[in-house]
């Protein structure tokens, strides 16, 4: 099953529009895929309100459906969220909420996405081909479970706490991170290729953050265990160095592993005292 | 307004009624032996329950501690909001909901008195701000005055009277109902870091026993007459082997007690019924509690029954919600009130896979069916502590159908399971037992007089449910039983159908209950305490007692004090 979504106007207020799922398009026809309900502000409106909607080909395992969006959504808040197979493709800026606690299947925007890319994702795959806002991978406000599994890949740049309170998975970040990369995360791995703000890794208690390019500064909870010739970021890809590798954040008995390049950080030679 | 109720299954246990179908005629506001039927509205209530409007003991509903519990926890609020209606307000929360949805939530079930148990007396505003912000359901709070300065002053110099005058004053100044004690003297004492191991544990700074501020109190209690008896939450709550404190603490009033008539209220026992040394060794302790309330007449408790769900534990006993933080880790805040108490706050999640979880999930339905009286223990989650009060006709069905209760053992942590005494209780509460756990019973404890019952000249709070009893049985049909209590098919408040179908039909204003007590002399407010208020206090004096006009509806009781 194909569906092709085009925005009939420029969105100006924020719409809420969890329904643009794949399982759920699946079991629906196009009438009843126009009746699906949506918000625009604080009005309910129906999907084919808003969308132009065409059903190229109607049957297919749920696995096979693809909902391609052609324009700029990026008021659109949680498209994908909780999807478990299919395909979402954004043609344009998505917004906030893209991918949240989705289990499988996979999205790709050609744009820029808005906060909270796959918050507190489970599985399946998000590729963002131009740059992710703030919260990447991060929960809600207040919650302390983060994504727990999945994959997350941004060809551009991220914004601040990008894997926040992370359990699990995989973030890749082929451009830079803002501040607080992997704020209190647990557990997974995020690989940036470029630059990180500061205070990377702050009160981080497990897991894996590598990066690639310049930081100010190493937090003083973290300790310098030893300098790495290479590091594996996924199955299949690893990142080589030298990287200076410390362990941290002292302030919560943590013991992730925090790995910076030499050759970008020349400032930050003055550890290698202690090794 | 003229109502009447029409061949429903009316039960009233204040009154006696079992089931039978009878008539209920409502005239403005009050119920009445008749009414003109051409000219009264009718409702058909055929096939259904009608009961009095519930009544709940002990849920934290509105405050400084709520609110900040609301400001601590976005998430809980995020996947839990229901949108404006043409007469309801909007409101966001699952364990810790908005005023407005508070009472529109209670009011579905068929809720219509909640009392707030906890009132800091430095916050006494602010509760009733909240309240008079909580529609449809009438409410009243408890000051805390077990850790108040001049309290444990008077009682240690043993001033029994000029303390009794100085409690009138209080309840009059913060618009309270009823004398509450969280972990006596322990609550002082977390202002220094410290706490209190036992009743007879002396209290920091103060010359005085947690035995002496609660049987100080409860003769105070009688001193002035009030309705309800002393409210407490014993010291030690939460820890293994507390179940001796709360034995201990019962034995204190006992011969404080006179006529049968109750001297103390045990409040959310299921915490304070833990047996074991540590938590390995943790277990119930439901079982001596019961035996202890069998053969005694002076106590009444409420369950305090947990619920597996994601909630908001809030008390004002700081040192336990400390505890409570280093246990599970999670966010937490925590508060000394001045000179008068402490509060915490602390997200938990209550997993059936956990032993300590599970198994203070049996205790509380143990004690509510090991104690054969149901007029000595009453309904409660103490909400949101074991869980939101939203999950009350879950504990319905625990309680009327052994069904119930096995299909949720089957679920639960294999080892809570095997020592649980749920298994060996075959007792099913009939409807007749629920209208007094959940109303009857609560209301007599409080001593609201026109409340949680359909006698004449009661006020027409009713309920009513759609279950059949002659057609279903509520031990089988748990999940239709669960699914009627749920949405009250009428909710009527004051005479006025405000939910039909389980909508709120109208956004109508509850009042606000608080005790006048008239002391034949006026407690003295001496310069001494003006002083103290200057040195210690943040809130002038003459800033601190709550004005009538500030609440909403105001709708005090007169009580004759002895001094």
């Amino acid at each position: 099953m194909i569906v092709n979504l085009y925005p009939l106007k420029e969105f100006r207020l924020p719409i809420v529009a969890e329904c643009i799922n794949p399982e759920i398009f699946q079991i629906k026809g196009q009438k009843e895929i126009e009746k699906l309900e949506v918000w625009e502000g604080n009005k309910q409106k129906r999907l084919g309100d808003l969308f132009k909607i065409e059903v190229t080909k109607v049957g297919d395992a749920p696995d096979a459906t693809v909902i391609t969006i052609n324009g700029d959504v990026s008021r659109v808040r949680r498209v994908g969220a909780g999807m478990k197979s299919g395909e979402i493709i954004v043609k344009g800026d998505a917004g906030m909420h893209l991918g949240e606690e989705m289990l499988g299947g996979k999205i790709t925007v050609y744009g820029n996405v808005l906060g909270w890319a796959g918050s507190m994702m489970k599985g399946g795959t998000i590729e963002i081909h131009g740059n992710a806002s703030d919260y990447v991978g991060a929960p809600y406000r207040g919650c302390s479970e983060g994504m727990h599994g999945g994959k997350i890949i941004v060809y551009g740049s991220v914004g601040n706490e990008a894997g926040a309170y992370m359990r699990n998975g995989t973030i890749k970040v082929y451009g830079c991170a803002g501040q607080f990369a992997g704020l209190r995360m647990r557990e997974g791995t995020i690989y940036i290729q470029k630059d990180a703000g500061t205070r990377a890794g702050a009160c981080m208690k497990g897991g894996k953050i590598v990066v690639g390019g310049y930081i100010e500064s190493v937090l003083p909870s973290f300790t310098i265990e030893g300098i790495r010739e290479k590091v594996r970021v996924e199955e299949g890809e690893t990142a080589t160095g030298p990287f200076y590798l410390f362990l941290g954040d002292l302030v919560e008995h943590g013991e992730g592993k925090l790995y910076i390049s030499k050759d970008k950080n020349p400032h930050l030679s003055s550890y290698e005292k202690f090794l | 307004m003229e109502l009447l109720i029409k061949n429903g299954f009316v039960y009233d246990p204040i009154n006696g009624v079992n089931g039978e179908k009878m008539d209920i005629a409502i005239k403005d506001g009050k119920i009445v032996e008749k009414v003109n039927e051409r000219r009264a509205k009718k409702i058909d209530a055929f096939g259904m329950v009608v009961m009095p409007g519930g009544v709940d003991i002990h849920s934290h509903i509105a405050g400084g501690k709520v609110n900040a519990g609301r400001l601590l926890r976005p998430e809980d609020h995020f996947k839990d909001f229901e949108r404006k209606t043409t007469v309801t307000r909007s409101g966001v929360g699952y364990s810790i909901p908005s005023t407005f949805t508070t009472g529109y939530r209670y009011a579905r079930m068929g809720w219509t008195t909640v009392m707030d148990p906890a009132m800091p007396p430095l916050e006494a505003k602010h509760t009733h701000e909240e309240l008079s912000d909580t529609p449809i359901i009438d409410k009243a709070s408890y000051p805390l005055l077990g850790d108040w300065w001049f309290v444990l002053e008077y009682l240690r110099d043993g001033k029994i009277e000029e303390c009794a005058r100085h409690v009138a004053w209080m309840i009059k100044a913060t618009k309270g109902y009823a004398i509450k004690i969280v972990n006596p003297g322990g609550l002082e004492a977390w202002g220094f870091g410290r706490n209190v191991e036992n009743i007879d544990d002396p209290v920091p700074n103060f010359d005085i026993t947690p035995r002496e501020i609660i049987r100080g109190l409860c003769k105070v209690n009688k001193l002035l007459n009030l309705p309800h008896t002393i409210h407490v939450h014993t010291n030690n709550l939460g820890r293994p082997g507390n179940y001796i404190t709360t034995l201990e603490t019962m034995d204190c009033v006992e011969d404080l007690a006179d006529d049968g008539k109750p001297s103390i209220h045990i409040t959310h026992c299921q915490f304070n019924a833990f047996k074991g040394d540590d938590w390995r060794t943790f277990e119930s302790g439901a079982e001596d509690i019961a035996n202890y309330v069998n053969t005694h007449s002076h106590v009444t408790m409420d369950m305090g029954q947990v619920i597996f769900t994601d909630t908001t534990t809030m008390t004002a006993d700081g040192p336990f919600q400390y505890m409570l933080y280093t246990l599970s880790g999670k966010k937490w805040t925590n508060h000394d009130v001045e000179t008068e108490t402490s509060a915490g706050i602390v997200p938990f999640s209550y997993k059936r896979k956990n032993y300590v979880h599970a198994t203070q999930w049996s205790i509380g339905l143990e004690l509510a069916l090991l104690i054969k009286d149901p007029w000595k223990i009453f309904m409660t989650t103490d909400h949101p502590n074991g869980g939101p009060f939203t999950a009350y006709p879950r504990v319905i069905t625990w309680l009327m159908s052994r069904k119930a209760r096995e299909a949720t053992l089957k679920k639960i942590n294999p080892k809570a399971r095997s020592r649980s005494l749920l298994p060996s209780i075959d007792r099913e509460l009939s409807l007749y037992e629920i209208a007094i756990v959940t109303r009857a019973g609560q209301a007599k404890a409080l001593g609201l007089k026109n409340k949680g019952h359909l006698g004449v000249g009661a006020d027409a709070d009713i309920a009513i449910y759609n279950f059949n009893p002659e057609t279903m049985d509520p031990s089988k049909k748990y999940k239709a039983l669960r699914r009627a209590f749920k949405r009250a098919t009428f909710t009527i408040k004051g005479g006025r159908v405000v939910v039909k179908g389980g909508e709120v039909l109208k956004h109508v204003e509850g009042a606000t209950v608080w005790l006048d007590v008239q002391t034949s002399e006026e407690a003295k407010i001496t310069e001494d305490m003006k002083r103290r208020f200057k040195e210690y206090w943040t809130v002038e004096f003459e800033n601190y007692p709550v004005s009538e006009d500030y609440l909403a509806i105001s709708q005090p009781i007169t009580v004759k004090a002895d001094v």
